[in-house]
């Protein structure tokens, strides 16, 4: 039996397509998948993504803990309600999750992990934190929506208090605070500006109604898919994986190697460094008429082949897109075995749209 | 509930067939696969003059999320393909049983087995629509 959020039956009664997603039964899409794309491009959208597992680390060490958890170093988070994305790396330097950390104060930090990889996170979480004494909590008793577009942030504040209102619009990119109760952070998986509240889970369904009722479209992990494959955001398990490392996976700007930083999966990517990185994650455009999708074949000329990790049709763009992993000495043309068809693909680096605009010409 | 136009034969892989005056047929697929399928993004329709059989692949139909065979239902040759596809793949979504259409053919001999609109529907109901 899937697990369902405190939205689910909101989701039915809307007549959202229901499909399994990383164990929950979650809203692929409501209506129109492209529609409701559009509408996070030029307007504000909301998602339920009270899937993904909410984890409160807390203790004396938690600083020090997450210094060898963590790829990126959270040294970086010397202001409360920052957030830093990086990995969680095994000792073979292959990612075992990406996340966001939030720094709520000197002892108590707040990671926000996929929902597909609940299980192995919070054992590995709980196991490295044992000799920090390090407490691991699970917020199952947060639900949590993700409010985006060029409009997102209007329509939120205008939920709010005057002083909250206030609050919340002065939050830079990548904070967040609590503000009237909820944990709001202008954070996103879709390339667009907007906030991630995390709140009760009893009170996220009159949010959700609060915002449908101002004109906010209801997205569902279609138009997530899209939106931040457009955006140039990887998704795990797709574009990497426990047997992929971040330097071959685009995510080289998450691990901060300086400063003789002692994290876990460090000597594995020294070692890979050292060696010659041999495959790069990289951006692919189809130059011809088709749709790029997973695991298709790529074939760079000279440079040997390598596979598309997620593809799809970017309603922006009104043309495929990929991320695909090919030879670290592939040229800027590739060709992608579509169906038995070879078709040409430009290589170019994510995003390939960023706030409503093509950055890929 | 997905349109189901009674002058019109169906099979159990959801394409439908429409017999023109001249004894061509005009293939495509149904209200209830372009339902399942979401927006259409790009379609992939064969060449005239391409000879078919029933239950082979003979074009393709692209969603956001996923490319679906569409399968011949006659024995014949095609005569045209819609080319306006090519360009508003999304006719399919809005109108499947007009401008949606995917190719003509040219039957040779008895059609295979196909089902009428009722048998269809009935189909349909038990895959839940």
């Amino acid at each position: 039996m899937a697990r369902r959020t405190p939205l689910f039956a909101i989701h039915q009664a809307a007549g959202a397509r229901i499909v399994d997603f990383g164990g929950w039964d979650m809203p692929l899409q409501y209506g129109s998948l492209i529609a409701e794309h559009h509408a996070v491009r030029r307007a504000a959208g909301v998602f339920d993504v009270s899937h993904m597992c909410v984890v409160d680390l807390e203790g004396e060490a938690v600083r020090p803990f997450l210094l060898k958890l963590y790829a990126n170093d959270v040294g970086k988070l010397t202001v409360p309600g920052k957030a830093l994305y990086g990995c969680l790396l095994n000792e073979r330097g292959g990612v075992i999750d990406d996340l966001i950390v939030y720094y709520l104060g000197e002892q108590w930090f707040r990671a926000v992990v996929n929902a597909g990889t609940r299980d192995k996170d919070l054992a590995w979480m709980r196991r490295q934190a044992e000799p920090f004494g390090v407490s691991v909590r699970e917020r199952a008793d947060l639900a949590m929506l993700a409010v985006q577009g060029p409009e997102a942030r209007e329509r939120v504040v205008g939920l709010l208090s005057g002083a909250g209102a206030e609050r919340a619009l002065a939050l830079g990119a990548f904070f967040g605070a609590e503000i009237d109760g909820w944990f709001i952070s202008r954070t996103g998986y879709t390339g667009e500006d907007g906030f991630e509240i995390m709140l009760p889970a009893r009170e996220a369904e009159a949010l959700w109604r609060a915002l449908t009722g101002a004109g906010v479209v209801p997205c569902g992990l279609g138009a997530r898919d899209t939106l931040r494959l457009e955006a140039g955001m990887n998704l795990y398990g797709n574009d990497m994986d426990e047997n992929t490392n971040p330097l071959e996976s685009g995510l080289a700007w998450t691990v901060a190697m300086g400063r003789g930083r002692a994290f876990i999966g460090r000597e594995a990517l020294e070692a890979l460094r050292a060696r010659g990185l041999e495959r790069k994650l990289a951006g692919l455009v189809l130059e011809e008429r088709g749709v790029l999708r997973a695991h298709q074949r790529v074939i760079a000329p000279g440079a040997g082949e390598g596979e598309i990790t997620s593809g799809t049709f970017s309603p922006t763009l009104e043309r495929s897109i990929a991320l695909a992993r090919i030879p670290a000495s592939a040229s800027d043309q590739v060709q992608v075995d579509v169906r038995g068809k070879l078709l040409a693909a430009r290589v170019v680096k994510p995003p390939f749209v960023r706030h409503g605009k093509s950055l890929v010409g | 509930m997905s349109k189901v136009p009674s002058d019109l034969k169906y099979t159990r892989t959801h394409e439908w067939l429409r017999t023109l005056p001249d004894g061509t047929v005009e293939v495509g697929i149904t209200d209830h696969a372009q339902h399942a399928l979401g927006d259409l993004v790009f379609v992939e329709v064969p060449e005239k003059g391409r000879k078919v059989t029933p239950g082979e692949p003979f074009a393709v139909v692209e969603s956001v999320k996923a490319a679906s065979d569409v399968y011949a239902p006659v024995t014949g040759e095609v005569i045209e393909g819609n080319a306006a596809l090519a360009n508003a793949p999304e006719s399919i979504n809005t109108d499947p049983y007009g401008g949606g259409w995917l190719a003509r053919v040219r039957p040779e001999g008895a059609p295979g087995a196909l089902l009428t609109a009722a048998e269809y529907e009935k189909l349909t109901a038990e895959e839940g629509d």
